[in-house]
């Protein structure tokens, strides 16, 4: 049985869901999904410490995204937004989880893996030292922080940062990625 | 020479730098998906500065939140104002960061231990 996006959507959805999109992911999203998580935060009085550390994993989870995403997907039967994504976000017990899903070149999987293994292996001076070490040597480019994001997201959350590859066809395979806050 | 002034957005910060008093503030939330569009002419404009400079630069920094892609951007305005500096010039950049916010602070001390100028960070408290 091959992965299905619908399946894989509603069973994201059960929990204690603050937002729960699957379309374009375009810049007016981005600014709609924070303003709604934003004003969700302020009603239930989340502490200052934990919205601001929410919203900026949100940022760069939603911009990796932005950036990164194909517009189309060739050879995806179903019917596709442009650009599309998943992203939900969720409370769980005493934390937030933002979920993000989207398709990816199966070929991109190795690199992305041991970049990510290599991101949870790291102490939280390694990961500051990465961080600068990026942010002091590599050339931005109109794409983003040339791969400070994932770095970022680690450094402030303390937390690995989990991955699922689920196989779609020869070309694609459906990457979920889960952060906890 | 002009000042620039940017007003907020709700992706971008408010930009006020005054030539003549040397100061020059950065406030508000820094998280556009392009950065460089929006830092381009701070940069140019800093560049413009260091053929007349006031007799001391202060710069206010007070960013709530800042993307990584901003992250860049903002280690070319300080380097640029590390080279101000260097030419003799008087130049002090005030880090703003709200209480307990320790990423801000964090965030801060990496440019301190990156650019050759003196900062001096500034806890607000409510």
């Amino acid at each position: 049985m091959s992965f299905n996006i619908n399946e894989y959507y509603t069973r994201l959805s059960q929990g204690d869901v603050l937002l729960a999109y699957k379309g374009s992911i375009t810049s007016e999203l981005i600014n709609e999904v924070l303003e709604a998580v934003e004003e969700k935060l302020e009603k239930v009085n989340e502490s200052g410490k934990t919205r601001k550390k929410l919203y900026n994993v949100l940022v760069e989870s939603l911009q990796n995204l932005y950036h990164h995403i194909e517009v189309t997907h060739e050879g995806i039967e179903e019917d596709l937004d442009p650009k599309f994504a998943v992203l939900v976000v969720e409370r769980d017990n005493d934390q937030y989880k933002v979920i993000t899903g989207n398709f990816i070149q199966s070929q991109k999987i190795q690199f992305l893996k041991e970049k990510i293994d290599k991101i949870n292996s790291m102490t939280k001076d390694e990961l500051k030292d990465m961080y600068k070490f990026i942010l002091n040597h590599q050339k931005i480019s109109a794409k983003g922080g040339g791969g400070l994001g994932l770095v970022d997201i680690a450094r402030k959350t303390g937390k690995s940062i989990t991955y699922e590859f689920y196989p779609y066809n020869d070309t694609y395979s459906f990457f979920n990625l889960t952060i906890e806050v | 020479m002009e000042a620039l002034v940017i007003e907020g957005t709700q992706k971008t910060p408010s930009v006020d730098f005054d030539p003549k008093k040397g100061e020059l503030e950065i406030k508000g939330r820094s998280i556009p998906e392009n950065s460089i569009e929006f830092y381009k002419p701070l940069v140019d404009w800093l560049e413009e500065y260091s053929d007349s400079t006031a007799s001391k630069t202060t710069v206010n920094v007070h960013l709530e939140y800042f993307n990584t892609s901003s992250s860049k951007c903002i280690l070319d305005v300080f380097k640029k104002l590390e080279s101000i500096h260097k030419s003799s010039n008087e130049v002090l950049i005030n880090w703003y960061y709200e209480e307990d916010d320790e990423d801000m602070l964090e965030a801060g001390e990496d440019y301190e231990s990156i650019i050759r100028v003196p900062f001096k960070m500034i806890e607000i408290v409510d």
